[in-house]
């Protein structure tokens, strides 16, 4: 494979996905702005809260899971697994934070 | 119609997952930024549910199978979300963290199956005789890669911060894990390239190889140091759901996985700045092997004084000021009420009595606050380091509640310490200073303390939680 063709693959993938590039360029320097100062105190909640964000995965897992074929056990099998993991990882992550956070608000007052 | 509803309501699912994370990077704030991300994620996934359409227009099908899994998951979230202990909490995020990983690697075996069977690249072109030389298989692999290295990771850290699993390490590890890694890699290009079957078998290849770097990667760090691998992990899960949200086109998989990506990773390094080391220093895991070379501190051993609890009680009632170093040792025991009794009951004798609450105090960073919050402790009486430390040579009694390394005079004076250069709180400057720990345990650094040998310095053994019962009930008695 020459280095043209290579540079044409690259090229190509780019051109494909720029869209998508572009978002997660622009988000990467989102996620840095948005964390810029936090307080030690809030690195376990933040921590925890992002940890329920990336539960968004589950979306994928639906798509999987609606998408199989009645007779691909498979894809029938790993897609049940799959929403599972994936509703564990946001419905705990959003509850777990929201009792960490609960006792920062009750000293508030 | 329904996928441009949709996509509308991927917007508003993004929106809200930065205006989330933006408003929990502030205490007045967090809690309802948290409760808006989770607004905006369960309008994703029934938005999801119910319009999304694929490429040829299909709606998804398997309704039973769908409800039943986010039912069963759903359930079982919650209920251990709801049980968990506080001093359990970092365990737990670690564990929905690998669910999320594993999630992300499934979905990669599956699409990929899918891919072999029948070949789509989105792409404009297709290159002659080589099938999966595209990105979308690329990006396929990424995603079972890193979520298969997150999950398997995350099981170790939360083996570890539960004591089911010890620290491991052997000569050469970093070099292996270094070659794992690289043959992972080769491996998958070289999947790009080859027939479908053949390729079929090196995607479980990859997966148990990239499984079995997650645990040598976590596997040689101390745990002292999970909190900052979770979060490292974490950002993991987030590029891998991203990876999904490629493959699917899906706008708010890739800013919620992006996000969650690169606000860890800074998070991740501001974690690391709290104890003063370096990432690399982190990751190579100098607290599990370094503790055997450090014989200067274990020769700082010397006569240690005990104190009964009728001098304590004494002692701590005719002090005016007492400041409290709570630990993990108060959270094993349970033993924030009891703690926040004791400070109520010498504050009505006239003594002012603070806590010092050390960044990495604790088993995550804002363990004691949340802790303590739980006991009603007022959020003014917390003081962080930078606050209290100018405060110690003004403080009559300091006493540390199974805290240890945190207040390790040796990360000052010891260059050869394992903690060396890390911020500590200087206890030794009070007058006196009574340290309630269960036995001579080492901290989870695993060295000596040379404070507990200190002329100023008083031992006070036994559980903290029925220690300081019996403190408080002989300072009512005087």
């Amino acid at each position: 494979m020459d280095i043209n063709f290579t540079l044409f693959l690259i090229l190509n993938f780019f051109y494909s996905y720029r869209e998508l590039i572009t978002i997660v360029i622009l988000s990467i320097f989102l996620g840095i702005e948005i964390i810029g100062s936090v307080p030690s105190v809030l690195h376990t909640p933040l921590m925890s809260g992002a940890n329920a964000i990336h539960g968004v995965v589950i979306i994928g897992a639906i798509i999987v899971m609606g998408k199989a074929e009645p007779d691909n056990y498979l894809a029938l099998i790993l897609g049940f697994l799959a929403v599972i993991l994936g509703t564990l990882n946001v419905v705990g992550g959003f509850v777990v934070t929201d009792r960490m956070l609960e006792m920062f608000k009750k000293k508030k007052k | 119609m329904e996928t441009n509803l949709l996509e509308i309501i991927y917007l508003i699912g993004s929106i809200t997952f930065i205006l989330g994370l933006k408003m929990l990077s502030h205490p007045d704030s967090a809690r309802k930024g948290n409760l808006i991300a989770a607004a905006g994620m369960i309008t994703a996934i029934f938005g999801t549910i119910f319009l999304y359409h694929d490429v040829e227009g299909n709606s998804l099908g398997n309704y039973i199978w769908i409800f039943a899994a986010l039912i069963i998951g759903t359930v079982v979230g919650f209920y251990s979300a709801k049980k968990v202990q506080m001093t359990a909490m970092p365990e737990m995020v670690s564990l929905f963290n690998g669910m999320g990983g594993a999630c992300a690697a499934i979905i990669s075996i599956v699409e990929l199956n899918h891919f072999f069977h029948a070949p789509h690249p989105i792409e404009s072109f297709v290159t002659n005789g080589h099938p999966l030389l595209n990105g979308q298989v690329l990006i396929m692999s990424l995603g079972l890669i890193i979520g298969s290295v997150s999950f398997a990771g995350s099981m170790v850290a939360w083996g570890k911060l539960n004591g089911k699993v010890k620290d491991f390490s052997f000569p050469g590890q970093q070099f292996m894990n270094i070659g794992l890694m690289l043959a992972i890699l080769a491996l998958t290009v070289f999947m790009m390239f080859v027939d479908v079957e053949t390729a079929q078998m090196l995607m479980y290849v990859i997966f148990s190889l990239s499984l079995v770097y997650g645990v040598l990667f976590v596997f040689p760090i101390g745990g002292a140091d999970m909190p900052v691998v979770i979060s490292l992990l974490n950002s993991f899960t987030g590029v891998a759901a991203a990876c999904g949200g490629f493959l699917y086109s899906n706008s708010v998989m890739l800013t919620g996985g992006i996000l969650v990506g690169s606000a860890g990773t800074i998070l991740t390094i501001l974690m690391c700045k709290a104890m003063n080391r370096s990432l690399m220093n982190v990751i190579i895991g100098s607290f599990g092997g370094a503790s055997a070379s450090n014989p200067a501190a274990a020769g700082a051993a010397g006569d240690i004084r005990e104190i009964t609890m009728n001098d304590t009680a004494v002692l701590l009632s005719y002090s005016k000021s007492v400041v409290i170093v709570p630990g993990y040792g108060l959270a094993v025991a349970q033993a924030q009420h009891v703690c926040h009794e004791l400070e109520k009951t010498l504050e009505e004798k006239g003594v002012e009595v603070r806590y010092a609450i050390h960044p990495v105090a604790g088993r995550m960073p804002g363990h004691m606050n949340v802790l303590l919050a739980e006991a009603d402790v007022p959020y003014t009486k917390l003081l962080e380091m930078e606050e209290i430390n100018p405060e110690f040579p003004n403080t009559d009694v300091v006493l540390v509640i199974g805290a240890n390394d945190v207040v390790n005079p040796a990360a000052k004076r010891d260059p050869s310490s394992p903690i060396y250069g890390m911020p500590v709180l200087d206890v030794e400057l009070a007058a006196t200073t009574i340290v309630l720990k269960r036995g001579m345990a080492k901290g989870y650094a695993g060295i000596e303390n040379e404070l507990f040998y200190e002329p100023k310095t008083r031992m006070l053994f036994g559980d903290a939680k029925a220690t300081l019962q019996k403190l408080v009930a002989e300072i009512k008695a005087l």
